[in-house]
């Protein structure tokens, strides 16, 4: 099956970047080093292209209601231009997928829908967006929901914009659309500088109009940006400069000392590793590794007073309580844990396994992430990584494994 | 982009280079093979005394992104080991074919040489 390729696709290639295949996609893992890359986010700031993941819009009259049954947070507490981070659960519990649910503005002229109309966005993983698309038009059709269901996903090109000097870049590129304006909206602010964490705004950059979001998944400061895919170059080439000398024609260009350095997926990989962040696919895959929000660590996206397919069944979980926790692991000896290897006790029993790990750019120390069963996931327990038949001294830690 | 391949070593496919000649040749990897891998924040490697046969698993790099297993260029008995590697990793991607240098072998058989790529046969290979 052909990859799918994001609109930047021959500009990442140009710049000397190496690609890898992540959910279908063919996208950027690396432009320079990963370590650089990392170290550019965590001390000035990075972009990222992650056309990848999924855009889909539901509007109209029940779309609140649609959202609601099919995320384990409560959309009602989201006024436009809020977000939230939630899980999309089946009926026993097991995440499907983990999502940002946006509360666009009403829809005004500018917009594919009746003026008025309540509409939401949510950001499905990469690879995920056909299915979470057909998700809610099942679910709508059977409960008879009046809204409609878009999968936008090669309509918008996204880029993570992150780190400490994020807010001044996207700040300098972005020129928020006045609230009453025709395709405006959003959260009152007159600056994105003024968004709260998990605010939005319309806003154009590079003369395009993109939604402007205070979310990001690297622990930094910063902002992800839906830019129209036709405007990608532009709106690109507002936060990076040009590769080699030669930017964008036409663009309004980062210059000097606040262009962001291009990041690929690699450096993103190390960066949400770092904050104990879920991978979906990695961390959790209804599959091969089905997990419960509440064993996975985010809980807090649960609201159980509110009615959502898996409800009942994470009512019993909560009530029990999870048989295992999602834990960091940080080894005390050399070795870099990876995806799959198991994690032992003290007496050299199988109680677990890796479900990422890496060697962290910011310690300079092999960190992991993994499930364990709650007697061995204290902080302070002793476990050993079995790294190619050798087993590594490791202890039980909480994340994030760096101070935020 | 193109890459170091110094004229005086000698390649397997799997890009290890080694010196040539009857005692202590070094043995590494090659610009291009630190290049594909990335940085570079581990290295597995045998101990000194070790023998290790050509063709065969002598160790692993490990970059942020791959796990790559070291094939041997050369049979011989390890006689060092880059140990300045463990706590710097990195000097594999600084200088792959001087301070990154892996192990020194003494060669039990020369004419094994004969059987590795020259350096404009890697060059085609890589290119």
């Amino acid at each position: 099956m052909a990859l799918r390729k994001p609109p930047l696709r021959e500009e990442h290639a140009a710049r000397g970047a190496k690609f890898t295949e992540f959910g279908g996609w063919d996208m950027p893992v690396e432009f320079d080093s990963i370590r650089a890359e990392h170290a550019a986010v965590r001390e000035a700031v990075g972009a990222f292209d992650v056309s990848h993941m999924g855009e889909v819009v539901v509007a109209g009259p029940d779309a609140t209601a649609l959202m609601q049954r099919l995320t384990t947070n409560d959309v009602t507490r989201l006024d436009p231009g809020d977000s939230q981070y939630a899980a999309i659960t089946d009926e026993d519990g097991v995440i499907l997928d983990d999502t940002v649910v946006y509360r666009l503005p009403d829809a005004t002229d500018a917009d594919d829908a009746a003026t008025g109309t309540t509409r939401y966005l949510f950001i499905p993983n990469a690879g995920h967006d056909v299915e979470m698309h057909d998700r809610w038009v099942t679910h709508r059709d059977r409960w008879d929901l009046d809204a409609t269901v878009e999968d936008r996903t090669e309509d918008w090109a996204m880029f993570a914009v992150q780190g400490p000097d994020a807010a001044d870049l996207v700040g300098d590129a972005a020129d928020v659309l006045d609230a009453d304006a025709d395709g405006g909206g959003g959260t009152a602010v007159e600056d994105v500088r003024d968004l709260s964490k998990f605010q939005a705004t319309y806003a154009t950059v590079a003369g395009a109009r993109c939604w402007v979001a205070r979310t990001g998944y690297t622990g930094e400061d910063g902002f992800e940006v839906l830019a129209p895919w036709d405007d990608a170059t532009e709106v690109w080439s507002a936060f990076v400069a040009g590769g080699d000398g030669e930017g964008a024609e036409g663009a309004d260009e980062a210059s000097g000392d606040t262009a962001a350095t291009p990041c690929g997926l690699g450096a993103r990989d190390t960066l949400r590793l770092e904050m104990g962040y879920l991978l979906s696919g990695q961390d959790f895959d209804p599959e091969d590794d089905p997990r419960n929000p509440y064993e996975a660590g985010i809980g807090f996206t649960v609201k159980l007073d509110t009615e959502f397919v898996g409800r009942d069944a994470l009512a019993r979980v909560n009530e029990d309580g999870p048989d295992e926790r999602f834990v960091g692991i940080r080894l005390l000896e050399r070795g870099v844990p990876r995806h799959g290897y198991d994690v032992v006790d003290t007496d050299g029993h199988v109680v677990g396994a890796v479900t990422s790990g890496t060697m962290s750019p910011t310690l300079g120390e092999p960190i992991a992430l993994g499930y364990l069963p709650v007697e061995h996931a204290d902080p302070g327990t002793r476990v050993g990584v079995v790294v190619r038949g050798s087993e590594k001294r490791a202890e039980v830690t909480t994340t994030p494994f760096i101070d935020g | 982009m193109s890459f170091d391949v110094p004229d005086d070593l000698r390649y397997l496919e799997s890009h290890e280079w080694t010196q040539t000649g009857d005692s202590s040749v070094r043995v590494g990897i090659s610009d291009f093979a630190q290049d594909e891998l990335g940085d570079v924040v581990f290295v597995e490697l045998p101990d000194e005394g070790d023998t290790i046969e050509k063709d065969a698993e002598f160790g692993v790099v490990e970059s942020i992104k791959a796990v790559s297993d070291l094939y041997a260029p050369v049979s011989g008995e390890v006689v060092a080991v880059n140990e300045a590697l463990f706590d710097e990793p990195e000097l594999v991607n600084d200088d792959p074919y001087g301070d990154g240098w892996m192990l020194e072998v003494d060669p039990s058989d020369p004419d094994e040489f004969d059987d590795l790529l020259s350096a404009d046969e890697y060059r085609d290979q890589i290119e």
